[in-house]
């Protein structure tokens, strides 16, 4: 069964961004960029498919920059045993993504893709859902817990205020919530073999993919700022000014 | 005049309050806002739908196979029902953030996720890099499908109206996916995301057994639901559903107590929009004060009994 693992290379989750002053983007010259964390948590998911038998072939996925060949490097260093690169310069909306996912699973038939549940620069969280109704797959998204036997998915969400478990038919999409596992670290041998595994690149036009942007960024602001407050002396005035200043007790 | 579709979300017996907030926003794009009920045995959500203010037509899909509303069932549903509208609009919750990018992308649109503001009918404010960055962005496509967040858009009045109720067909049952069980957390406390107050801890408490024994007072007191920062978790003290942050859960509680917690980057972009932050800490230069409105630099393990004390 092979499982694929789409991975999205952005600005790492340690560095604060920076809005560009004419407002036409975040500032990405010289930031350190790195795998979404909830990629990293997909592949961890599927690598240990791997390793307890079920997976025979797990294949990292990513659409962008030429740059992306380092996150797909990665994730092979991690325990992908390929990659695939979709190649473009073009602003890729989740939607395109969702459609260049659809082409190249068309050409892999895998039986499950784990999409992470969002990225941490756009904050979508809509690329796995949209994935699935485009494939008319079922779609067990913010997964904490997945079990496979039978041809059947059992996956444990996240929902508000609670989990609950469903049973999905295969081919599945699963989306990776934080709960699902604590990915590891490559290792050095680990790296070294990475370079050596086989790394594909296509462009969108080879898959026949339209991935002209659908929303046009008019604008990007800093949030309104946060002023520090006052320190207050002791407890005595701290909640005499909650009760009577800020009037939230 | 155009028209809108706003998606109910609720249990079957009753309606979410969550969904006030996306007719709000519906409210704020203008038209004749329609609110769609798929369910079962839903007629009771349909009423209390039909009494929100400003809506002018609920329309009802009551069928066993939306029992569980999963979203490959309901995102057919919604496709076939979305001829005439502009706009398709839910609540940014689990299950809005679920269900409408599915709905997006077969209607072959894309999706715009947790607006914060609406500027005109095609153009909205969201925030990216975990509210770090407001983006405003314009929609070219025909039905802009949009998920609200609630904490950006006043309820509407959940009694007022008196809009028509339409039965609807039902559409096709895939039967993909089988729910096996759902556990809702059975706390007293109220859930993280929901909270009007939070009180949050990180690595100052110490051990698991101090962050118990220090924060659950606390929390009880000001009925509260319980933080953690991903130090407190990473650390173990607690599991990793308390984690607020940029990579656990974005709050906006009208209180927010951050005791034991430096400020990392991380935890602040998952809180900072709280309308009052309290912050405790021993450390004055901790980069939490910075946005704290109330900050008292002091040994938490002696304020925090003084401030439940002091609190009567």
């Amino acid at each position: 069964m092979k499982i694929l693992v789409p991975v999205k290379r952005v600005v790492d989750y340690n560095v604060k961004v920076r809005v560009k002053a004419d407002g036409t983007g975040v500032d990405l010259a010289n930031v350190k960029m790195s795998m979404n964390p909830f990629d990293e948590i997909s592949l961890e998911e599927a690598v240990r498919l791997k390793e307890a038998g079920i997976a025979t072939d797990v294949i990292a996925v990513s659409c962008g920059l030429p740059a992306c060949q380092e996150t797909l490097r990665t994730a092979m260093a991690i325990g992908a045993d390929r990659g695939i690169l979709v190649e473009t310069a073009e602003d890729l909306q989740p939607l395109a993504v969702a459609k260049l996912i659809q082409a190249i699973a068309k050409k892999e038939q895998p039986q499950i893709v784990i999409f992470g549940k969002q990225a941490i620069d756009d904050d979508a969280n809509q690329t796995g859902q949209m994935f699935a109704a485009l494939m008319g797959w079922a779609q067990a998204t913010f997964a904490s817990k997945v079990a496979l036997a039978n041809g059947l998915a059992t996956v444990t969400r996240e929902i508000d205020g609670g989990a609950e478990t469903v049973e999905c038919k295969l081919p599945v999409v699963i989306t990776s919530d934080l709960r699902l596992n604590e990915p590891r670290y490559a290792t050095l041998p680990n790296i070294m073999k990475a370079k050596k595994k086989p790394l594909d690149v296509f462009k969108p036009a080879d898959l026949g993919i339209d991935v002209t942007p659908r929303l046009t960024l008019v604008n990007i602001a800093e949030p309104p700022k946060r002023r520090a407050g006052i320190k207050v002396a002791d407890v005595q005035q701290l909640v005499a000014k909650l009760r009577n200043e800020a009037k939230v007790i | 005049m155009t028209k809108l579709l706003v998606i109910a979300e609720h249990d079957n017996a009753g309606l979410k309050a969550v969904t006030l907030n996306a007719v709000a926003a519906a409210q704020k794009i203008g038209g004749e806002i329609h609110v769609l009920v798929a369910g079962s045995g839903c007629v009771a959500v349909a009423a209390a739908a039909a009494k929100i203010a400003g809506v002018a037509q609920v329309r009802l899909a009551d069928a066993e196979h939306y029992a569980e509303q999963t979203p490959e069932n309901v995102a057919i549903l919604v496709q076939a029902q979305a001829a005439g509208y502009s706009h398709i609009l839910a609540a940014a919750t689990g299950m809005g953030k679920n269900l409408l990018p599915r709905v997006a992308a077969l209607l072959d649109v894309a999706q715009i996720s947790e607006i914060t503001a609406v500027v005109s009918p095609d153009t909205f404010v969201r925030p990216t890099y975990a509210g770090n960055a407001m983006a405003t962005v314009q929609s070219a496509d025909a039905i802009k499908v949009i998920t609200a967040r609630g904490t950006a858009f006043d309820a509407v009045a959940a009694e007022g109206g008196d809009a028509a109720i339409e039965a609807i067909a039902a559409a096709a049952d895939l039967g993909l996916v089988r729910l096996i069980g759902r556990e809702i957390t059975q706390s007293a406390r109220p859930e993280l995301g929901a909270a009007k107050v939070i009180v949050s801890g990180g690595r100052g408490l110490g051990s698991r057994e101090k962050f118990d024994e220090v924060l659950e007072p606390l929390a009880d007191k000001l009925n509260a639901a319980l933080g953690a920062s991903r130090a407190a978790v990473d650390a173990g003290f607690v599991p990793n559903d308390y984690q607020v942050g940029q990579t656990g859960k974005i709050v906006a509680p009208s209180l927010y107590f951050a005791i034991g917690i430096s400020g990392a980057l991380q935890h602040l972009a998952g809180m900072k929009d709280s309308k009052v932050i309290v912050a405790i800490n021993k450390d004055e230069d901790a980069p939490i004060f910075q946005v704290a409105d109330y900050g008292l630099v002091a040994d938490l393990f002696q304020a925090v009994p003084a401030l439940i004390a002091e609190l009567g």
